[in-house]
């Protein structure tokens, strides 16, 4: 027998398999993501050519187009302008057009922003509130609470779209930043508080105990003491609720129109001449996933912690 | 610092009473040990003390003024937890300056006091470190140091050494009586463990079943126990009781067990109870050939400066602490004789101790 390993080690069969095994899977997920990113830096005829190009000559005409409203016109007109002032102009001349204006992708970024975060750091922080209160004091008819939070989560959300859509118009809040938040941040409430109560649950009462005796109030104590042990549901809790309201496109496509409409609704709407400009839906695509992909990577190490749910203990 | 005093307090979690109907002074200075069972109630009383508990009756007093209803952080006392409770993301120095800041001390006033604390209790060399790099005894040490560094009226501990090895546990108790001296902090410290309890006390109380039995000196606790539960509880092992089935007259100083006639104190009450039981301590009994109870050895434990002789006897089993040069053997038939008169008559019906010449 091998006595060199334990048995409860697994063989580097096994162990080659497995890394085998996540590499194709890896692959095979990245392909799409891969190909966006790749479609994001072609022209307009390569994007389409078939067949496909892998190997191809990058060009930024997709962000230009992008971030730009263009329009048109005969090289006699162009002819007679003044020389380009910089590579982005110069890039939409030789294709016989010139910028008339900035894109509404701009705002329609930050509104994802805004209500993207917002509405995270709405549900989070409510949802600690809460969480904390179900896991420390004696609530009448918790476990009654606790499933009716989490019934708010059987049915998917889009089933309640047309009420929505009616009291949203009734209470001025249709295509509002404020209306989108609270939307969002209803729908993760319940993810938040049930996602949260299992971390708070893990923290030993002694500690805004020790706080309380030390002088501080039960809210002080929960800010200092509990908040920041809970920081590992926190982050997970907290990139859930991201995902999932940085995502969302049905309410946004029935809620939204100018002013606070985010990206998923509007990146399919961009339309370049003579059918859909895939280099710049490729672009706006790239960058929308940026930002989760930015905030998942700071908060990894919790979000790998976090997911074990309480199968940690200090 | 202050004295502390509980009247009639009484906690029920709904039907279940934790704490029942108990009174209590602590006076200033001292090292009082609650001490029992688990789930008794030593703890709830304490936590009632520091507020982290409401009474459901009754009334706290922390020197003059009534405290029972207050907030815990209203009540300027220290509480040392059994797991310590630091708080992981601060290091040392914070831990300690935390109940500092909340009261708005000058930031080299919080640097005077926390270093004076680390001094005190040793850790200066660790203020800098991480809560999770320390052993047992230094969180011990922190947490302690978190206590004084506001000067409380009062410490509170709740099995403040229990989760410490052995080794760790007697140094530590050392320290803590030490502490004790230096800073003559009002300290009520919530134990199981007798020995503790009986190193570090200036008074014990021995609860149990949510009840105070007894609150005395350590000697008067274990040479003069007032229930049976107290005589039991108290020492290793505890109290040997043998029924009698007899009853007690006033006067009485001699007791006819199994045709034998034995001295006991002279009785000063009375007790009709059939059940009534004979307590002597195992160090006051001795082996003899005639003249005691008659019993085989059961088993023999070898203590290094003494030994435990089991005995059988028609009363059930009879620990004897004998010196360490009585050679015995099992099944050897032994009689076994009291040596002195500390002898204990406990009320079958009560389990009180009954008044004597002894038991005054």
């Amino acid at each position: 027998m091998d006595t060199s390993r334990s048995y409860l080690e697994p063989s580097s069969f096994s162990k080659k398999l497995a890394a085998t095994i996540i590499i194709v899977y890896t692959v095979i997920t990245l392909i799409p993501i891969s190909w966006m990113v790749m479609t994001s830096f072609k022209n307009v005829n390569s994007a389409i050519s078939y067949p496909p190009e892998v190997f191809f000559e990058p060009s930024l005409e997709g962000y230009v187009n992008l971030f730009t409203n263009r329009s048109r016109q005969s090289q006699e007109y162009l002819d007679s302008l003044p020389p380009p002032e910089n590579w982005y102009e110069e890039l939409v001349r030789s294709r016989e057009m010139v910028i008339t204006g900035p894109s509404k992708f701009l705002g329609r970024y930050s509104n994802s922003m805004i209500i993207g975060f917002g509405s995270t750091f709405a549900s989070v922080f409510l949802g600690a509130l809460a969480a904390y209160a179900f896991s420390r004091f004696r609530v009448p008819l918790k476990d009654d609470l606790l499933f009716f939070i989490l019934s708010t989560r059987m049915f998917p959300p889009i089933a309640v779209a047309v009420p929505i859509f009616i009291m949203y118009r009734k209470l001025g809040l249709g295509d509002t930043h404020l209306g989108m938040i609270i939307l969002y941040t209803v729908v993760n409430l319940s993810l938040a508080v049930w996602l949260l109560k299992g971390f708070m649950d893990e923290i030993p009462k002694e500690y805004e105990e020790a706080a309380m005796i030390d002088g501080y109030s039960r809210l002080q104590a929960f800010f200092k003491v509990v908040l920041p042990q809970a920081m590992t549901g926190i982050a997970a809790t907290a990139i859930f609720c991201m995902i999932f309201s940085w995502n969302e496109y049905a309410f946004a496509v029935l809620l939204t129109q100018f002013n606070a409409q985010t990206a998923p609704p509007f990146i399919p709407t961009i339309i370049g001449e003579g059918g859909l400009d895939w280099p710049a839906i490729g672009a706006g695509t790239t960058l929308f996933l940026l930002p989760v992909m930015i905030f998942t990577i700071i908060l990894r190490k919790h979000l790998l912690r976090g997911i074990t749910f309480g199968a940690v203990r200090k | 610092m202050s004295q502390i005093k509980i009247a009639n307090l009484q906690k029920s979690f709904g039907d279940f009473t934790a704490v029942k109907n108990s009174n209590l002074t602590i006076n200033d200075k001292e090292f009082f040990v609650l001490l029992g069972p688990s789930g008794c109630g030593k703890t709830t009383t304490l936590r009632m003390i520091a507020g982290l508990e409401l009474p459901t009756s009754g009334e706290i007093y922390l020197g003059e003024e009534e405290v029972g209803m207050l907030r815990a952080s209203e009540r300027d006392i220290a509480f040392v937890f059994q797991l310590f409770a630091l708080y992981p993301h601060m290091n040392v120095k914070n831990n300690l300056s935390f109940p500092l800041k909340m009261q708005g001390y000058s930031r080299s006033e919080i640097k005077t006091r926390v270093e004076e604390a680390a001094k005190l209790l040793r850790i200066d060399h660790i203020l800098n470190s991480s809560i999770s790099s320390l052993s047992g005894g230094d969180r011990q040490r922190v947490a302690l140091g978190r206590a004084l560094v506001r000067r409380p009226k009062a410490f509170l501990m709740d099995e403040p050494l229990g989760t410490l090895d052995a080794e760790f546990r007697e140094l530590m108790c050392l320290e803590l009586k030490k502490l004790h001296i230096d800073i003559g902090a009002t300290t009520v410290y919530v134990t199981h463990d007798q020995l503790e309890a009986m190193s570090l006390a200036d008074r014990i109380a021995v609860m149990d079943g949510g009840e105070i039995l007894q609150a005395d000196e350590p000697a008067v606790i274990y040479n003069k126990p007032s229930t049976k539960f107290v005589a039991s509880f108290i020492g290793s092992p505890g109290m040997n009781f043998i029924n009698i089935n007899q009853g007690i007259s006033n006067e009485q100083s001699t007791l006819n067990i199994e045709g034998t006639d034995f001295n006991i104190p002279k009785q000063y009450e009375i007790s009709k109870s059939k059940k009534n039981s004979f307590g002597i301590r195992p160090e006051n009994l001795s082996l003899t050939n005639e003249g005691g109870l008659k019993g085989s050895v059961f088993g023999v434990e070898y203590l290094g400066s003494r030994k435990i002789v089991t005995v059988k006897t028609n009363f059930g089993e009879i620990k004897v602490k004998t010196n360490i040069s009585t050679s015995v053997k099992i099944n050897e038939n032994v009689q076994v004789k009291p040596s002195n008169n500390n002898i204990i008559i406990f009320d079958g019906e009560t389990d009180r101790s009954l008044k004597s010449e002894f038991m005054n």
